[in-house]
């Protein structure tokens, strides 16, 4: 069973809700990511996932366009968050890493040589936010040849056609976007959500997390009881650009929320 | 990939390019984010519907005619034909149209479009400023909000444009990311795009884009060359030996060049932006220079680093500082039907002085590029031979750049 599934199962069988920090591997500086990522997992976190920095992040908002700027300032290429997972992999082989980003990066590496040493570190899953499945054949055909999970997003507009579409090439979760617009965007309607998760769940057995518009412990708890996951974006990545030269702040306001996160996630 | 002795140019029908996704052979297709697809798919619903419609395309050619003053002419240049010693020039008057510029033929389409979808308001990302013109200008017109996206450089370098939009009633934002220049404005287009889309038509200005843009604007823009077919065989008796046309995103070269392309004894010229020279890789010439990649929406040539990051074109034109290109110019390279050359920021100031000074028309900086090639070209043949330029846009917009650039405080 691949790491993404048995993490889910065991969530399930506890009741729980999936935790799942990003942040935008390089941000503020390489050297920080790897150890954030620990203490991310110590915090509360079940998944990881991972942004590989792009120079045109067109459907991010200010905040993660703010974070790929920063990135790319040290140079932060596909194959150093390659590098980054082998080192986290050095001290953890559970917790399952989702590569997140644009195709070009992959593109520009190949997909099968991305899929190889993507495996071969053991990377879980890969959501490319500018590939629809219409477009993705290719690649998913390269994924799933290393075992990869390709990951797709679904949006409020999605209608069921699409659903069937995307349900039908997705694994390991499915990424709902709970909010028109751009990540960092505002006002979530949990009820809405809701109605939304239950609609998709109609088309598949994969777990559907929730992303875009979740910044606190309430809006966690309150996403929690109606998906499988809860994903959490800009507000990490904003800790970031308010502490760009201080580590120490930066892991200790991230663990902070997290933790604040999953306590209340978990008393749902 | 099939290449150009596997395509019998003259029986190909090019119709029949993109396929139902949108696909130019490897290129273009609908990369977008599911946030959009919806608002795209919409789109292509409406536009397959209405293209062939008689009633909105009774409408388009009206605005064609009346409110941009087509058909443009075809200017025979013969002093300065007689000055290069070789083919004769003819150039197609596209800065003439309303608006200066060849950009207003797409959005009247678009915008028209979005009328008939429902959608009060309207977007776009503009670089020289011409389309964002363009579409401030239709949106007046029929009463759409209209707010344009524009990097700050080119906010700067194309102070009168960014004027005259707000005079029409647009909002104009620039854009700090980035670059600040095209791309960026594109970037940050779609972000508004995807944030507000059940009213919000997005009017993109080139060939490039998610399916159905590249096909979409080239319908619009084919008009140009189906009169310059006209207007040549008038003219001079036959079809020209060339085209020449300037190529950013590719919309005024590929307007002209479509018509022709049956026509396999017509050789084709797109001319890229070479900046500083090719060699310092200060350009926006990614079919020169780059390999394919994906961004904004499709496939096509893209300048971006070995990590797959988009570079940083570099143009004394800001119409052509795009590190993209459109799909089906990405495809006519590869097949072989079109020659993509290009030339450098220096050589496309000679070919605007002396178009100015020769024939009396102060052209863009954009179509400077053309005129630069022809340079090279119309020596080359001889004088009963003809070429077809793409003048695609008028000088007034590039005063302060070019006055700035050789010194002179206006």
């Amino acid at each position: 069973m691949s790491r993404l599934a048995s993490c889910f199962e065991r969530l399930k069988a506890a009741d729980k809700t999936a935790l799942i920090p990003y942040i935008t591997a390089g941000d503020s500086n390489p050297s920080i990511t790897v150890p954030l990522m620990h203490r991310m997992v110590e915090a509360g976190a079940d998944i990881i996932e991972l942004g590989i920095p792009f120079s045109d992040p067109m459907a991010d908002g200010p905040t993660i366009q703010l974070a790929c700027e920063r990135a790319l300032v040290h140079h932060t290429s596909l194959r150093d968050v390659i590098k980054m997972t082998a080192e986290f992999r050095q001290h953890d082989q559970t917790t399952p890493i989702v590569f997140m980003g644009y195709l070009n990066p992959v593109e520009a590496m190949g997909y099968n040589e991305f899929a190889q040493e993507a495996a071969k570190v053991g990377v879980d899953a890969l959501l490319a936010v500018d590939m629809p499945p219409e477009e993705s054949q290719a690649l998913v055909a390269a994924l799933q040849e290393q075992s990869i999970d390709p990951i797709f997003l679904l949006s409020p507009t999605t209608q069921d056609d699409r659903i069937k579409k995307i349900t039908a090439v997705g694994k390991g979760f499915l990424y709902y976007v709970s909010l028109k617009g751009v990540t960092g965007s505002n006002v979530l309607d949990v009820a809405d959500v809701e109605a939304q998760v239950n609609n998709i769940k109609h088309y598949t057995q994969l777990p559907v997390g929730v992303g875009f518009g979740i910044k606190n412990a309430e809006t966690a708890a309150a996403v929690a009881s109606v998906s499988d996951a809860v994903i959490v974006g800009s507000a990490i990545v904003k800790i970031i650009e308010n502490n760009i030269d201080d580590a120490d702040t930066i892991m200790n306001e991230i663990a902070d929320l997290l933790s604040g996160m999953r306590t209340a996630m978990d008393e749902k | 990939m099939s290449k150009n002795n596997e395509i019998d140019f003259s029986s190909f029908d090019w119709n029949s390019m993109p396929d139902e996704h949108g696909h130019f052979g490897p290129y273009g297709g609908c990369f977008a984010a599911e946030t959009l697809m919806e608002a795209i798919e919409n789109l292509r619903d409406a536009y397959a519907t209405l293209k062939d419609n008689d009633a909105f395309q009774a409408e388009y050619d009206k605005d064609l005619k009346y409110y941009v003053g087509r058909p443009s002419p075809l200017y025979h240049a013969e002093r300065w034909s007689k000055e290069l010693g070789g083919a004769q020039i003819y150039l197609k008057r596209e800065d003439l149209n309303h608006t200066g510029a060849h950009k207003i033929n797409n959005t009247i389409g678009q915008a028209l479009l979005a009328k008939h979808m429902g959608k009060p308001r309207i977007i776009a990302e503009t670089g020289a400023g011409q389309h964002g013109v363009a579409t401030a200008t239709i949106a007046a017109r029929l009463g759409l909000e209209c707010v344009v996206y524009m990097g700050e450089v080119d906010v700067a370098r194309q102070a009168p444009n960014v004027y005259r939009m707000k005079l029409l009633g647009a909002e104009v934002r620039p854009v700090s990311s980035g670059s600040k220049t095209l791309k960026d404005a594109l970037n940050e287009a779609m972000r508004d795009w995807v944030t507000n889309i059940d009213d919000t038509f997005y009017c993109i200005g080139t060939v490039a884009g998610p399916h159905p843009y590249p096909a979409m604007v080239r319908d619009f823009q084919a008009i140009i060359g189906r009169e310059a077919r006209q207007q040549i065989q008038e003219q001079a008796g036959r079809l020209p030996d060339a085209l020449i046309a300037c190529i950013g995103g590719g919309s005024n070269a590929i307007g002209l060049f479509h018509e022709f392309l049956n026509d396999s004894e017509v050789a084709m010229y797109g001319v890229e932006a070479a900046g500083h020279g090719l060699e310092t890789g200060e350009h926006a010439a990614p079919l020169c220079t780059a390999k394919p990649g994906v961004l904004h929406g499709n496939r096509m040539y893209l300048m971006a680093d070995d990590d797959g990051q988009v570079v940083e074109p570099h143009s004394i034109s800001a119409g052509l500082d795009y590190p993209g290109v459109g799909p089906e110019h990405s495809w006519l390279k590869d097949v072989g039907r079109v020659n993509y050359v290009a030339v450098t920021d220096d050589e496309a100031m000679t070919a605007f002085h002396a178009l100015t000074r020769i024939e009396g028309i102060i052209p863009a900086l954009e179509s400077s590029h053309a005129l630069a090639y022809t340079m090279k070209l119309a020596p080359t043949l001889s004088v009963e031979q003809s070429i077809i330029v793409n003048l695609s846009g008028r000088g007034d917009k590039d005063i302060n750049t070019i006055a700035a650039r050789e010194g002179i405080t206006l």
